[in-house]
């Protein structure tokens, strides 16, 4: 039975750059069409724990499972890990998708280019194909008339939406979401979370990084809450918001209604 | 094949080596604080009037576009046909400073903008004239913003001071021609000349660093 | 001016073979001093610490070296290791070596200035590294590092008159040797650079436009 394993499954990870740990122990576990938003005040490692999922940070202990599968080092059973050769992370890694704070457009790209150039080169799909798919994408995020626009030409929040659409268009297993409407303009802050929601809506399975509370409560089935390396209360959100049970917990809701 | 090494012939030279790279740094100073006149009188000209920025565009536009080489022999060669005779080493150092300045107007013009229009402003308004605010607001920063591209400066012109072998003057290339003539040592001469050029490019490099280092930073 | 425009007629043939090797000299070297380039500013932008010490060495050694010491370097060392290169041979290898260490450092400086996040966002959507290279970041080197290119161009050409001191018959030997038989000095030498400007002023003011987009 496929659907009692969960899709991602992150167990004791642990991370330090030099002597300073950011990830001390981190076990997490999501299924398939659930949303979790991971919620703590910066420097607690939610951004770099989001990073080590999609490959984009090296990790010094444990085992994160996607679908099935140990991703980003060769299996370590007792012996010494090794990073997979970077076509393998690469084939890996498209099975995430990443959605950035600073949106990361393809400058020299047009709106449907940025999302048809993953679909060219790493599904190998020809330019009829790749472009049908692409459209069909930025239509979803309401974006079908500016396809040819580059990213120079959109608003941030546009911009953010294209890349909602890129990382969708190679139809990932799982969706990661870093912040993504931190560098926004309060204005458009809406639109995109608007077409987050959508998508969850779906069934699409998410894990979020996310200072939105309000946002998080909404669209989340669990919410994580992580401090120094640790995630210390893992629950609904309902849980999280209202019966709060750690202190700290406590606290840092506190402080971001203020 | 079957060439090996032998320095002795080189090292027996080392000596007009030496004077020749000694001629080089030489003329590359002369030329260096001759260019840096030039490049600072056309970076105010060219920000007085319309007129000075034209003339001043059009030095810099003729002289960064022909080779030094081009400018050296019709200084040498062409200009005793107008009746003007220089000897070798003046007709080189002025070539080379008019080929200098012409990069350091830019320089200097660079420099000239990097200073924030407030920073004039202030001078202005506690009661400096046009030209103390020049001379004790914006030249000092100015002069600490382009010290980099000054040190580059320097060691383009003193590389560029191996060109003054074409007019037979004994710089450190000339020299190293004619050993590499003297004693066929070809690789032994060549090796040991583009080490001499290398290592007295990175010391100068390495000691305007630190003058520059010594300098505040704005 | 009748006397110098009849010498600049019986002149003619020289001055346009001159020129023509000046350009072909200029186009080879930065031809194959854009392969050179490329290839090592790459490595010396990506590869690890031990990888780039050799493409290091080679490009401050070519950065410390005067053009006109590698031109003579190149005409007198290949003869003797047995080689034999023509002299125009010997100053296009000379030339693209002085480009290629000119290119990698600027094709190093334009790929240094994209932001990590273009090669994060490449990584995420599964691309490798070498697509990463070819699809999203030469495309936007390519934009800050063409004005640079062709001012390489320039350097080149004026470059390539120092091949005039090992016998290479371009513009600036053939007009040496115009002027040897017709003693005006001034308006060859005038004329000769003047062709010089034109040819830069043009690429020059390529550059500009290039710039300003």
């Amino acid at each position: 039975m496929r659907e009692t394993t969960a899709l991602l499954q992150i167990k004791n990870l642990r991370k330090h750059y030099g002597a300073v740990e950011v990830l001390k122990g981190v076990d997490l576990s999501l299924n398939k069409s659930e949303v979790v938003s991971i919620i703590g005040s910066s420097g607690s490692g939610k951004t770099t724990l989001l990073r080590c999922v999609n490959l984009l940070e090296e990790f010094q202990q444990g085992d994160i499972i996607l679908d099935g599968e140990i991703i980003g080092y060769q299996s370590a059973t007792g012996g010494e890990r090794h990073r997979l050769k970077d076509r393998e992370l690469s084939r890996q890694r498209s099975m995430t998708g990443m959605v950035f704070q600073s949106f990361n457009l393809f400058p020299h790209l047009d709106a449907a280019g940025n999302v048809m150039l993953g679909l060219r080169k790493v599904r190998g799909m020809g330019k009829a194909e790749a472009r049908e798919i692409a459209e069909k994408w930025l239509d979803r995020v309401g974006l079908l008339p500016r396809r040819d626009n580059f990213p120079s030409q959109l608003s941030g929040g546009q911009q953010q939406r294209v890349a909602i659409a890129r990382a969708l268009a190679m139809n990932p297993k799982l969706v990661l979401l870093d912040e993504i409407t931190s560098a926004l303009d309060p204005e458009l802050v809406q639109e995109v979370l608007m077409t987050v929601k959508s998508i969850a809506d779906d069934g699409a399975t998410l894990l979020l990084v996310t200072h939105e509370m309000r946002f998080a409560r909404d669209v989340s089935s669990r919410v994580v809450f992580m401090e120094q390396g640790r995630i210390v209360e893992d629950d609904t959100p309902e849980e999280i918001f209202n019966r709060p049970k750690n202190e700290r917990l406590a606290s840092f809701l506190k402080s971001t209604r203020n | 094949m079957g060439y090996s090494l032998h320095f002795d012939a080189v090292w027996s030279n080392f000596d007009s080596l030496m004077s020749g790279l000694v001629i080089g740094l030489v003329m590359a100073l002369i030329s260096l604080i001759a260019g840096t006149v030039i490049g600072l009188l056309g970076a105010f000209i060219s920000r007085g009037s319309v007129a000075g920025r034209w003339l001043v565009g059009i030095y810099v536009m003729l002289i960064r576009n022909l080779p030094l080489l081009v400018i050296v022999l019709l200084l040498y060669f062409a200009l005793p046909q107008l009746g003007i005779r220089l000897d070798k080493y003046k007709s080189f150092i002025c070539a080379l400073s008019l080929y200098s300045g012409a990069y350091l107007i830019e320089v200097f013009r660079g420099g000239l903008s990097s200073v924030p229009v407030g920073q004039v402003e202030a001078a202005r308004a506690i009661g400096l004239t046009r030209i103390q605010t020049n001379l004790y607001v914006v030249m000092p920063i100015m002069f600490r913003n382009v010290l980099p591209s000054l040190s580059n400066t320097f060691i383009g012109i003193f590389k560029d001071s191996s060109i003054a072998a074409a007019i037979a003057i004994p710089e450190l290339t000339f020299e190293a021609r004619r050993i590499n003539t003297n004693t066929f040592r070809v690789v032994e001469t060549w090796l040991i000349v583009s080490s001499l050029y290398v290592v007295t490019c990175s010391v100068m490099s390495f000691i305007l660093q630190r003058i520059e280092r010594r300098f505040p930073k704005f | 001016m009748d006397a110098f425009l009849n010498q600049l007629w019986i002149a003619r043939w020289p001055l346009v073979d001159g020129l023509l090797t000046t350009l072909q000299i200029s186009l080879a070297a930065i031809v194959i001093g854009t392969i050179i380039g490329v290839l090592v500013g790459v490595q010396l932008t990506y590869g690890s610490f031990v990888s780039r010490i050799p493409f290091r060495l080679y490009v401050e050694i070519m950065r410390g070296t005067p053009v006109l010491v590698s031109v003579l370097a190149a005409f007198y060392i290949p003869s003797v290791m047995g080689l034999s290169l023509t002299a125009k041979m010997a100053g296009i290898l000379a030339l693209s070596f002085f480009a290629g260490a000119h290119i990698a450092e600027l094709t190093r400086g334009s790929l240094q200035s994209i932001p990590v996040g273009q090669i994060e966002a490449g990584r995420s959507i599964g691309l490798t590294f070498r697509q990463i290279v070819v699809n999203v970041l030469f495309p936007q080197a390519l934009r800050s590092a063409l004005p640079p290119w062709i001012n390489t161009g320039v350097e080149l050409i004026k470059g390539s008159s120092l091949l005039s001191l090992i016998g290479v018959a371009e513009l600036l030997l053939n007009t040496q040797e115009v002027i040897g038989r017709n003693f005006m000095a001034i308006q060859f030498y005038v004329f000769s650079g003047c062709i010089y400007l034109v040819i830069n002023i043009a690429l020059d003011q390529a550059a500009r436009t290039f710039d300003r987009r």
